[in-house]
């Protein structure tokens, strides 16, 4: 397995000069598609699982999506959400008495994982960044 | 379904006076096989007691010191044995029925009465495995056991034994997919029989080294664990491919059930039309992407194609979102659906490729209601968003006989993978 000398930057809440690092991270390709109220950096990691990384005009990655086989590397598309996420899963588990998809609904953060093994589909974002004029449906 | 309630009660009470160690019916004892003249799985072979008990109630996790009842749960109960022996073993229950995933995999705090012998690489380092579920990660070491459920055998059965103390160090490339579901509270059963459409849990991805490689499985030498790759045969896989005969797929049956219910009590099956009990009748049958497990689900005029599973692993119908349906989350739980009256609602499923379609008729209840009371393991019309997509969950399956064929086995309709209904 290779191991790359990058450390892990923040996707969620970053910047958007980390999806080159993300990208590099993940031994992916990318692909950056224009719109009037953000772009989109779509990369595909080595392990077949399509990113999409949401950037607003400001230059900040206020939503993540992926599709794919496996998850990715959670840490690294979360960034500095990935604890507030941890945490309310375990939260989550108890109280909705048994297993399933994943959905943490909190004011500054939005987490939906579903499928199974060979097709996990995920999407994360923060409701406080979504641009203006932006729906949540568009987050896909 | 009296009885069957009774025997869920002991089973519970018994569980919590062990600690929840052994379970019901737990610790060492002798298994008599009844594989006598098994052949190489073609024909029938009605000499093999096929039918296993399951109970949908709340599960290990529902006594002290826990006090966490599950809902919807599926339990049955396998024995595992110290391979080639038929003495040194142990039966465990609450175990959960999950055609989500593939592989047996027990909680070690489960595992007491036996130890089973650790796989190893060809350095005879240990192999660890770091599984992906949907809200979290299991990890441990890949045991091997012989394992027998109703008359069926899987000899040598490579399975996965959750939070073993001897490999308590995650590596953060694991836990960067998922929190740990490591101990009883967090996994909520002993274990997980997953009896999915997939012969194996990670396939031809985890057989070959380099970037591709996702990472599930782990060489453990004292100096750490590091990413290996690991063959279909030494992979955790599930256990029915490695039944004699009746090897594929299973067949699950519960009966229906109205609003919420302490407990109610079915059966796993196991072949697909190779014994007098398992033949397709008059299920429809719907084919599956080979390469990830789903289907198409239509509802309200939209598809959603190529996304939707049939899982028994998951405790409700998690379908869309409030936006495509016009159904409120709970405002306690957004994880739920809390219309204010039940709705009676239909979608459409697809096969992939075998232009099988069939409307399904499904109800959401309320789900503050349906479990408010804790006593409660079974509710059909539980149900929650899941944008994007169909998880038809267990409350699909009450009172419907569910299939599940698996990827390249033979049946009478075709080879798997295939969901049946």
């Amino acid at each position: 397995m290779l191991t790359l000398p990058f450390p892990l930057f923040a996707s969620l809440g970053g910047e958007a000069s980390s999806v080159e690092a993300d990208q590099a991270k993940m031994q992916g390709t990318l692909r950056i598609t224009s719109g009037d109220l953000y772009n989109i950096q779509e990369i595909q990691t080595s392990t077949g699982v399509t990113v999409k990384e949401y950037v607003s005009s400001a230059g900040k990655v206020f939503a993540v999506t992926w599709q794919g086989p496996f998850h990715p590397d959670l840490r690294q598309v979360l960034g500095s959400y990935f604890e507030e996420y941890a945490q309310a899963v375990q939260a989550q588990r108890a109280s909705r008495r048994g297993r399933g998809p994943l959905l943490i609904q909190h004011s500054g953060l939005v987490v939906q994982i579903s499928g199974h093994l060979r097709s996990f589909l995920g999407k994360a974002y923060a409701p406080q960044m979504m641009p203006a004029g932006v729906q949540v449906e568009e987050i896909r | 379904m009296t009885r069957s309630r009774f025997e869920g009660l002991l089973c519970l009470s018994l569980a919590g006076a062990l600690a929840a160690t052994t379970g019901c019916g737990g610790g060492a004892s002798t298994s008599s096989s009844s594989n006598s003249g098994s052949g190489t799985g073609t024909g029938t072979n009605p000499s093999v007691s096929n039918v296993q008990p399951i109970t949908v109630n709340t599960g290990p996790t529902a006594g002290p010191p826990l006090n966490s009842p599950y809902i919807n749960g599926a339990f049955t109960s396998v024995t595992v044995c110290i391979p080639g022996s038929t003495t040194s073993c142990q039966t465990i229950s609450g175990i959960l029925v999950d055609t989500g995933s593939s592989g047996l995999r027990i909680l070690s705090s489960a595992l007491t009465a036996i130890s089973l012998p650790q796989q190893t690489d060809s350095n005879s380092n240990p192999i660890v495995e770091c599984l992906p579920f949907l809200d979290g990660i299991t990890w441990g070491p890949v045991e091997t056991a012989d394992m027998t459920i109703a008359g069926e055998e899987a000899k040598s059965l490579p399975l996965q034994v959750i939070g073993s103390t001897t490999f308590s160090t995650i590596p953060a490339t694991c836990t960067s997919m998922g929190t740990p579901e490591d101990d009883l509270a967090a996994l909520g059963a002993n274990g997980i029989l997953g009896v999915g459409s997939f012969a194996q849990d990670c396939g031809s991805a985890c057989t070959v080294s380099g970037g591709s490689n996702p990472g599930l499985y782990y060489t453990c030498p004292n100096s750490g664990c590091e990413v290996t790759t690991e063959s279909l045969s030494s992979q955790v896989q599930n256990p029915v491919v490695l039944f004699a005969t009746d090897n594929n797929g299973v067949i699950i049956e519960l009966p229906s059930v109205t609003g919420a219910e302490t407990s109610v009590s079915g059966s796993i099956i196991f072949g697909i039309g190779t014994q007098s009990n398992n033949g397709l009748g008059s299920a429809t049958v719907y084919t599956i992407d080979p390469n990830i497990g789903n289907f198409t689900t239509v509802f309200n005029g939209t598809s959603y194609g190529d996304a939707s599973y049939i899982d028994s692993g998951s405790n409700a119908i998690y379908f869309l979102d409030s936006n495509a349906t016009g159904l409120p989350t709970c405002t306690d739980a957004s994880y739920w659906y809390c219309p204010t009256t039940t709705q009676n609602l239909s979608a459409t499923n697809q096969g992939f490729g075998n232009g099988a379609s069939g409307s399904v008729n499904f109800v959401v209840g309320n789900a503050d209601t349906l479990t408010v009371l804790e006593t409660t393991g079974a509710a059909n019309g539980l149900a929650g968003p899941n944008s994007g997509s169909f998880d038809w969950g267990l409350p699909f399956f009450f009172g419907r006989n569910v299939y599940t064929a698996i990827e390249g086995k033979d049946t009478p309709a075709g080879a798997g993978p295939y969901w049946a209904y």
